[in-house]
């Protein structure tokens, strides 16, 4: 592997520890849960990108291949990852937050934790 | 006929490449059995799916996922500057509730999912009757900016796509 990509692969490992540790270090740092779960939706995003790049520029460098796993796993991570921060989200309006401590809905019906959806949905 | 056999050509064509993502060769063999699947699951899975929303402009998805990423990587290093350097008093958070103007449920999921990959934002909750949704966001002087962003920037590129 000549230094070019050496250079590469070290350059994208460096810039996801460092996303990955202030991911960790908001983790500790941020007080409320809301906002806790803003350090790991980096974690994933750069943190987890760096990683991914400095295995494709490495398999590229030691094999001439192109491969496309990490391409994958970005398309997978992306799908998941927003849903189980939806889960958190929601489990902690739903325990700790009452209706009037949240800005009201632009629509007529009120969030969706606390309101019932309208008889007859509407996207059906 | 052919619209029988392929109901969902863009649906066939991404099962295609995330099976050579999988496989990781490019081979004849697997050409025809990645054509296999992508024919065959659109199929088994259409009467679970009903109402499937037709995308109206596939280019557009490749612009709406580059703007995204490159949006992450922006992002990524305000809310690690953020992080860094303020103190946790001077850090406010904001609920910003945004109305929405897409109605079918996959492109509103497109959006809340694309809300909560940027890192600032995180996609709360929907109002009972999808017409609005709550994002949290970490750290704004000014959320009315932050609303107009996501509305010009991610869900007037949605309309698009999805009409």
């Amino acid at each position: 592997m000549n230094f070019v990509a050496e250079f590469l692969v070290s350059a994208a490992l460096i810039v996801s520890g460092i996303f990955g540790f202030v991911g960790s270090y908001g983790l500790l740092k941020l007080k409320h849960t809301l906002q806790r779960l803003h350090a790991p939706t980096k974690a994933t995003t750069l943190g987890v990108g760096g990683v991914l790049i400095a295995s494709m520029i490495f398999f590229y460098a030691d094999t001439g291949h192109i491969s496309v796993h990490e391409l994958l796993i970005t398309l997978f991570l992306f799908l998941t990852a927003p849903i189980t921060a939806n889960f958190i989200a929601k489990t902690h309006l739903a325990r700790n937050l009452r209706r009037n401590e949240l800005p009201e809905s632009t629509g007529d019906f009120g969030w969706s934790v606390y309101d019932d959806p309208p008889e007859t949905r509407l996207d059906t | 006929m052919l619209t029988r056999l392929v109901p969902h050509p863009l649906l066939s064509l991404t099962l295609i490449l995330v099976w050579f993502g999988l496989v990781n060769t490019f081979t004849l063999g697997n050409l025809i059995l990645g054509t296999a699947f992508g024919l065959a699951i659109p199929m088994l899975t259409a009467a679970y799916w009903p109402d499937r929303p037709a995308i109206a402009r596939p280019l557009k998805i490749a612009e709406y996922a580059l703007i995204v990423l490159w949006d992450i990587v922006v992002a990524n290093v305000q809310v690690a500057m953020i992080i860094l350097f303020r103190r946790e008093a001077e850090i406010r958070s904001h609920w910003i509730p945004v109305p929405l103007e897409l109605t079918s449920a996959e492109a509103i999921t497109v959006l809340a999912g694309t809300i909560t990959m940027t890192p600032g934002t995180v996609s709360a909750m929907l109002s009972a009757d999808c017409n609005s949704i709550l994002v949290h966001c970490l750290h704004t002087d000014d959320p009315d900016k932050v609303l107009h962003d996501i509305k010009t920037r991610y869900e007037r590129r949605l309309l698009e796509i999805f009409p």
